[in-house]
């Protein structure tokens, strides 16, 4: 029952607890990209790739009381905090389905900003595009952000380990 | 006018109920209606199952298509009256509107759910591909194709010009709610489209709107917020998109495991394979699917039988309302009753959630990933819509999560067989529900 939500909180319950939106839809974003099975339909927003679907699967999630979302006002703006509850934990347990688990990957994913994942996002969002063209991309339709030549270049990298860490990643259950 | 950007000798203009008439005068336009892969719109439905709801909402992908490219190009026009345009991008903001849905197949929701496939990505394939849309659009310049399908895909440089397209306020939007309104008859979809377009204003990011028309604003709003509740995510609605997308598992599943059809299913091969070009893709419409389940009506395998009867007689399943977090307590007991009464819980127990339709709420605050409306202040100043708003601030960000349980109540009730098991599933089911 509800697996693509049980997926959602298998993600939380590997990585303990996600601070951000932002941040938690690039994760996700990601991950799909690195072929874990979530099917959230994403498109591109003001801030990289961003899905309605998980979003109102988020706020599902939080009405069914198997997450926490806390919100915690910062100086400027606000963010919401995620993690699993009890209940969600026991929903887990009924659920029916299989599920990798690349903890690591999802460890390190949520180690980072929301705004370097931001940036890796988009530029797995123009895959298809050669280098030199994501970075145009990136400075084009990204001004706003300020992303350096340095960062784009980490990112780059950043992507290039993870698409490693993909394949050599045993994604076993 | 001579070279790319030439004119028709002579106005030419389409019938239409919502926006009376749609007025063409650009020969790209012209040439880009008459292309085969937009032709195919008229054999798409713009709202896929609602059909079986409301009988009027027959109204295809190509009514709505063009009623967006008319609403586009009166909003350039108010555009150009306030600031100096280049012809091209104006042509591009109208390819953009016209072309937006190019991608879309039949009942594509259902599609896209079971077989992972995503219009906009065959949007961007027939734009940029070898088809008759690309060529046309090539007619004006090699950068042009690209250019539209980065304003449909949101990636153009440009903010203003996608906002027009896809924004919280946007032609696309302007056009389905109202259209959507008129063919299924209901009477929530109405507010006043002349006038939120006078009170429009360019910026660099984005429209906005003169104070002095809030209440135009408003009125859509409120009109977004109904037309979902009571059109888009109607309960009996969702009921033959669950029978839908169970066929098209169904159908895949045998496919899979070597069944051997009665009538070849040619045009879902590559579909189940994971390997569907874009000819093939072209080539499906409802029409073609319409064939197919009632050529499945005629299978021997019971399940995918009954899902088609059901599908093409209206036979559907009944809901209860759900909560998840109770029912995950009774539901591997509910799982186990079905398949001891022989009823495949895959195929007939389902609960379909609100994030399974996704609806974008208007939602106030800067936080968000798309920008909110903004009221240009008559001091100059923008203010955020649901700051001065009463109305949209008491809609916004509203609780609007819901889930129910699908089943086949009608077998339930045939008590011939399993009659203690079924009994037991409907108290289940009915305590359930509430």
């Amino acid at each position: 029952m509800l697996n693509e939500h049980a997926k959602l909180l298998t993600l939380i319950q590997q990585a303990g607890e996600i601070v951000g939106r932002k941040k938690l839809q690039k994760i996700v974003y990601i991950a799909k990209k690195l072929d874990l099975p979530f099917y959230e339909k994403y498109q591109f927003r003001m801030y990289g790739p961003y899905s309605e679907e998980l979003s109102v699967r988020m706020e599902e999630m939080r009405d069914l009381g198997f997450i926490s979302e806390v919100k915690e006002d910062k100086s400027s703006y606000h963010q919401f905090r995620y993690s699993l509850t009890e209940k969600g934990e026991e929903f887990l347990t009924i659920s029916d389905f299989d599920f990798p688990n690349p903890k690591a990957i999802l460890d390190d994913l949520n180690s980072k900003s929301s705004r370097f994942l931001e940036l890796v996002s988009t530029m797995f969002y123009f895959e298809e595009l050669t280098n030199e063209e994501i970075k145009e991309k990136v400075f084009t339709i990204k001004a706003k952000q300020n992303y350096t030549e340095e960062e784009v270049e980490e990112a780059f990298r950043y992507i290039d380990a993870l698409r490693q860490s993909k394949v050599s990643e045993s994604f076993a259950k | 006018m001579n070279g790319p950007f030439k004119k028709l000798s002579e106005e030419k203009v389409f019938k239409d109920p919502v926006h009376r008439y749609i007025h063409v005068r650009d020969e790209l336009i012209w040439k880009l209606v008459g292309t085969r892969e937009f032709q195919r719109l008229r054999r798409v439905r713009q709202l896929g199952t609602t059909y079986v709801t409301f009988h009027g909402a027959e109204h295809t992908r190509f009514n709505h298509s063009l009623g967006v490219y008319e609403i586009m190009r009166r909003m350039v026009e108010t555009i150009e009256e306030k600031e100096n345009w280049d012809p091209e991008e104006r042509l591009v903001c109208l390819s953009a509107a016209l072309l937006h849905d190019v991608g879309h197949g039949p009942f594509s929701h259902s599609f896209e759910k079971v077989f992972h496939t995503d219009h906009e990505h065959w949007t961007r394939e027939i734009i940029l591909g070898n088809t008759e849309v690309n060529r046309v659009l090539k007619e004006i310049s090699d950068a042009f194709p690209q250019k539209v399908a980065d304003v449909i895909g949101k990636t153009y440089d440009n903010k203003l010009v996608i906002s027009l397209i896809s924004s919280q306020i946007d032609a696309d939007r302007m056009d389905y709610l109202q259209r959507d309104a008129f063919y299924t008859g209901v009477s929530y979809g109405h507010f006043d489209m002349e006038r939120i377009l006078r009170v429009m204003r360019p910026t660099e990011d984005q429209a906005v709107f003169k104070y002095s028309g809030m209440h135009a604003v408003e009125d859509y709003i409120m009109s977004r917020y109904q037309m979902y509740w009571q059109v888009y995510f109607h309960p009996v609605t969702r009921s033959a998109e669950v029978i839908l997308s169970k066929i098209l598992h169904r159908a895949k599943h045998l496919y899979e495991a070597g069944y051997e059809f009665k009538d070849e299913p040619r045009h879902f091969k590559s579909l189940f394979s994971g390997s569907i070009t874009l000819e093939d893709y072209l080539k499906l419409d409802e029409a073609v699917i319409m064939y197919y389940f009632q050529m499945w009506q005629e299978e021997d395998d019971p399940i995918l039988k009954d899902l088609c009867d059901r599908f093409m007689d209206r036979r559907l399943f009944k809901y209860v309302e759900c909560d998840p977090s109770t029912q995950m307590k009774i539901w591997p007991e509910l799982l186990q009753l079905f398949k001891e009464a022989d009823i495949d819980p895959s195929y007939y127990l389902v609960i379909d959630s609100s994030s399974d339709l996704p609806y974008d709420f208007y939602r106030g605050g800067e936080d968000e990933e798309r920008l909110p409306i903004h009221l240009l202040m008559p001091g100059g100043e923008l203010r955020e819509l649901s700051r001065k708003s009463d109305v949209v601030e008491a809609i916004s960000g509203k609780k609007r999560t819901d889930h129910k349980l699908y089943f086949p109540k009608d077998f339930l009730e045939d008590e011939s067989t399993h009659k203690e098991i079924k009994q037991r599933i409907k108290t289940l089911l009915m305590t359930q529900g509430g």
